[in-house]
């Protein structure tokens, strides 16, 4: 294949308009794209649960309206917890860029400490909506509600197990090509939800409260 | 003997590419911030997060409307700072294919939600009958 006989003059820059060798994809060459667009199409998830909040959100069928249910200092504090685990994400990136195995790992791990956080004060908050009666059964706008804010929870919940997962990968096999790409897709999945969460306590909370 | 070497070679300028490619997302600049672009979005998502929860838990502004309206166009700002900073969005991040997705699924987001939300206004307002008796009677009035 390789022997480079007599080519003819102007057979060198002849196009070539498809291969029929059979070639090998470098390993993780398409991975962040792809990610990117299971990202996109969860964004359109969170469209349609955003789009039934707005239809749903003042069906109140006699019950509690938002501005009765929701603590917005609690939101706000959730709101902190998010933020603050995706600035130490940004650090355990930048840690990872610098090879340093160890930092990446604590600022992981306090990233999920914050995630762990935001869960807790989320199921907490559901947990005092469900004793005073306001379940996602009592009306369209709590069963919109919990459902879009349920969503974006499972999420944290997915990103923490991944998140774990990861740390054990990269305490065992250290800051490889591939821990470094899971790792660029966490943190897009991580700062993803921090911005579907931007749209919540705007849309659902902020607003929900001023209506 | 010609073909044969000609496609060897594009099959070689094409891996090349992709080597490229592969490198750029794993060691490039591409899809990285530096630390002072993490601050300042960190910053700046501080801010114009403090500020709408400030607005709405104050109640400083007394129109209700004004309100809602300084907190979506805060949202939205803060939705482009978090891109911008957290998520390395760029016109050339995978040659373009990102931001292409993303113009496509902002364009999909907003005909849904501008979509379900006009529908079901109309219908709401033509199909479910009045709730509160004044605006019952007021309705019989016209009818």
């Amino acid at each position: 294949m390789t022997s480079t006989t007599n080519v003819p003059p102007g057979a060198q820059n002849a196009v070539t308009f498809y291969d029929t060798d059979p070639h090998e994809h470098p390993p993780g060459q398409s991975t962040m794209l792809g990610f990117w667009l299971y990202l996109m199409s969860d964004c359109l998830i969170f469209a349609m649960l955003f789009a039934a909040w707005g239809v749903f959100g003042g069906s109140y069928a006699g019950g509690p309206r938002p501005s009765e249910l929701f603590e917005l200092p609690l939101v706000a504090v959730n709101t902190a917890m998010l933020l603050f685990s995706s600035i130490t994400y940004g650090f355990a990136m930048l840690a990872a860029d610098e090879k340093k195995q160890g930092a990446t790992l604590g600022w992981l791990a306090i990233t999920g400490v914050f995630g762990l956080c935001f869960l807790g004060i989320e199921l907490y908050e559901f947990s005092n909506l469900i004793a005073e009666g306001a379940g996602p059964w009592r009306s369209a706008f709590l069963s919109s509600f919990f459902t879009l804010v349920g969503t974006h929870g499972l999420h944290v919940t997915f990103g923490i197990i991944w998140l774990v997962t990861l740390m054990v990968q990269v305490s065992r096999k250290g800051l490889i090509d591939a821990n470094m790409r899971r790792l660029q897709c966490l943190s897009l999945f991580w700062h993803f939800l921090d911005v579907i969460w931007i749209g919540v306590f705007t849309f659902v909370y902020l607003l929900g409260v001023l209506r | 003997m010609s073909a044969p070497t000609n496609q060897h070679q594009a099959v070689e300028m094409e891996r090349d590419a992709h080597d490229r490619g592969s490198s750029d997302h794993v060691h490039g600049g591409a899809a990285h911030g530096s630390r002072s672009s993490y601050v300042t979005g960190f910053v700046l998502s501080v801010i114009l997060t403090a500020i709408p929860f400030g607005l709405v838990m104050s109640g400083v502004i007394g129109d209700k409307s004004v309100v809602a309206g300084i907190c979506m166009v805060l949202a939205i700002v803060q939705i482009v700072v978090h891109m911008i900073y957290f998520l390395h969005m760029n016109r050339k991040s995978e040659a373009g294919w990102t931001l292409m997705s993303l113009i496509f699924t902002i364009i999909i987001v907003v005909i849904a939600l501008t979509g379900s939300l006009w529908v079901m206004f109309h219908m709401n307002q033509n199909m479910m009958p009045p709730m509160n008796p004044a605006s019952a009677a007021e309705m019989s009035d016209q009818m």
